[in-house]
């Protein structure tokens, strides 16, 4: 916890000036027109998002911006009023949001949905795609998925690992913590092999120690190819691990950019602040000071 | 009172076509509540299918009883898919009321006169059992006349054929739900009675593996509606609402999210009956109870929904749960 380099941030991501709905040098989804409303309520409306791909993208946004929107609009988990969008090149409207899952564009929830009574371990080997021994006529005969889904135990109690789990592999999910619970689901996500990671608010309720290893986690998935979409309040966090940042405010975006262009922009200081002007983003939002003096400047 | 009488009696409870209908009927609840969540009211709708079905294919078509009894078994199948259809994929309550409707509309439909011919109406069906043909199940009896077991467990040849049939076909079951729960397929099943958006974020079916679930229960149910309907003749007036709980109370009495469980329940719950059935008249009759004897035998009816309360409040898991996994406050 005490050295805490600066991450390797990706550049170059936009082409041409950095505003809201700028193209991306290669983005992986990109949203047109999408429009949510409930009742008289205009939850979300984005002309034009692109996400670049192999990047780790904050979106940020005060209270009720409509990102848990969003995030449940683009995984099928809800359908917009209007609009179309697309992941991979392969259009994503009306696909139901099993098929998003399985296409490598996998989610985790704002409030966290650990599966409670089933153990850590059983949750794990649910992420895993593929499996032979889910279907109803293979179930009856183990000797065609038995080793198929110890070989899942196994990458799953390597994941564990990683996450600081695995003492806790035959515990049921209900004994978890909160923060381990978003430890748990993030884990899960990571055993479909996503393309593309989506993760609402995995910070959220996580204890300061658990943060930074979190924080890790995601700078990982980086490495290790994936791409990343979370939603965060905390800038010290976001100024630290993302390489891209969405701001939204009610139901649009508004601004887009590098962490420290952004949130010099006048259109985020008002989205968030409002008359409190003078005070610096990280300080209101920031929980807990994460990164050193020199790279928050 | 006789003693003798009541002990013997409720001993017999252990063992009867009831029994193994009721165990089979409450391993179709626990696939659907203790495993995956669904909450099915119907149960009685599904044995009345498994039990008309079979008797219907007999009679009117002249089938084999085998054959009529795989129709029986289709047409749960059919009954899942109708119910499921419209409701797996809304919350879980709507298919609870859908459920617990659809079985009293099958119920009236059997009941009414408009298909007589069919059904047997307020009467309903017999003499599908034995045919002239020698294509009945009672034709089929591999035991000779007389008696076998001891005890209180003596049974004629024609009860211990069906209580064969149906001991193969619940150990065929239970065996089925063992294996299919201990699978990857199980963990699924599990993983959406927990919660079902979890388990679509992570790219399984969910709908799918939801009206698997509830096919399979289904069928069970159906099958103990035959065992039944093998034991006696099939009568509008059994398979009630009421029918329904008392085969919930089973299956919580064992553990909803067992294997065993539903089996136990069963027993339990028949060997309480025959307890009660004998010994609140005797009671009544010797002036220990305040009531008529024909009162005290209703009595058992209150004794059965004081003893639900009771277990769902102080025992949600039943005997054999792990009180972790199953309770009704989530
Ligand atoms: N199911 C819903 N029904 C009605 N209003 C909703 C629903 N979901 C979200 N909203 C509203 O849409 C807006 C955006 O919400 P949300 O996407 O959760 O914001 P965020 O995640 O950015 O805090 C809020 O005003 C919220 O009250
Ligand atoms: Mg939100």
């Amino acid at each position: 916890m005490s050295s805490n380099p600066t991450p390797q941030k990706s550049t170059g991501l936009h082409v041409g000036q950095a505003a809201p709905g700028c193209k991306k040098v290669d983005p992986i989804l990109t949203v047109d027109n999408v429009k949510k409303t409930f009742g008289g309520l205009t939850a979300v409306d984005v002309e034009h998002l692109e996400i670049p791909r192999g990047a780790i993208t904050a979106l940020i946004g005060p209270n009720g911006a409509g990102k848990t929107t969003l995030f449940n609009l683009l995984t099928g988990f809800d359908t917009p009023d209007t609009g179309t969008w697309d992941f991979q090149g392969t259009s994503l409207a009306g696909v139901p949001s099993f098929k998003v899952a399985q296409m490598g564009q996998v989610r985790t929830f704002q409030l966290t949905k650990a599966l409670s009574l089933l153990t850590v371990l059983e949750n794990m080997k649910l992420g895993a795609k593929g499996q032979k021994g889910e279907s109803l006529l293979n179930a009856l005969m183990p000797s065609i998925w038995k080793k198929q889904d110890d070989a899942i135990g196994e990458k799953a109690m390597e994941l564990l690992k990683r996450f600081k789990l695995d003492a806790k592999k035959d515990d049921f999910a209900a004994s978890l913590s909160g923060g381990q619970r978003k430890l748990l689901e993030m884990a899960r996500a990571l055993m479909t092999d996503p393309v593309l990671v989506m993760l609402d608010e995995p910070m959220a309720g996580v204890n300061p120690a658990l943060t930074q290893s979190l924080l890790e986690h995601v700078l990982g998935l980086k490495e290790q190819g994936m791409t990343v979409l979370f939603v965060e309040h905390d800038m010290h966090m976001v100024r630290h691990i993302a390489d891209w940042v969405v701001v939204m405010a009610e139901g649009r975006v508004v601004a887009e950019g590098s962490p420290d262009t952004v949130m010099k922009e006048q259109a985020v200081i008002d989205a968030y602040l409002g008359a409190h002007q003078d005070t610096d983003l990280g300080v209101v939002t920031g929980r807990i000071k994460i990164v050193s003096e020199g790279d928050a400047k | 009172m006789n003693w003798e009488a009541i002990i013997n009696n409720t001993a017999a409870g252990l063992l009867t076509p009831t029994t193994l209908a009721f165990a089979l009927a409450a391993l179709g609840l626990a696939m659907h509540f203790g495993f995956a969540g669904l909450l099915n009211f119907g149960i009685a709708g599904y044995m009345a299918i498994g039990a008309y079905g079979y008797a219907i294919a007999v009679l009117t078509f002249g089938l084999p009883w085998w054959a009529g009894m795989l129709v029986g078994m289709v047409g749960s199948v059919l009954f899942s898919l109708l119910l499921g259809i419209p409701t797996l994929r809304l919350r879980g309550d709507y298919l609870a009321i859908v459920t617990i409707a659809a079985a009293e509309i099958l119920r009236l439909l059997f009941l009414t006169t408009a298909f007589e011919d069919i059904t047997g109406s307020a009467d309903g069906l017999f003499g599908y059992n034995s045919r002239p043909d020698g294509s009945g199940f009672a034709n089929s009896n591999p035991f000779p006349p007389g008696d076998y077991g001891f005890g209180p467990w003596t049974y004629n040849a024609e009860t211990i054929w069906v209580i064969l049939f149906g001991l193969i076909v619940l150990a065929v079951c239970t065996f089925l739900l063992w294996a299919l729960m201990r699978s990857p397929w199980g963990r699924v099943i599990k993983g959406i009675r927990e919660d079902e958006d979890a388990i679509r974020a992570l790219g399984k079916n969910v709908f799918n593996y939801k009206m698997q679930a509830l096919i399979i229960g289904g069928l069970f149910g159906s099958l103990g509606g035959m065992v039944l309907a093998a034991y006696s003749n099939v009568s509008p007036g059994v398979y009630v609402t009421s029918l329904t709980f008392f085969v919930w109370t089973a299956l919580l009495l064992g553990g909803a999210a067992t294997i065993f469980g539903p089996v136990v329940g069963s027993i339990i719950f028949w060997v309480m009956q025959a307890f009660l059935t004998n010994i609140l008249p005797e009671l009544a009759n010797a002036g220990i109870l305040p009531v008529s004897s024909q009162q005290a035998s209703t009595l058992r009816f209150v004794l059965v929904g004081i003893g639900l309360m009771l277990l769902v409040i102080y025992r949600p898991q039943g005997i054999f749960g792990d009180k972790r996994e199953l309770t009704f406050v989530k």
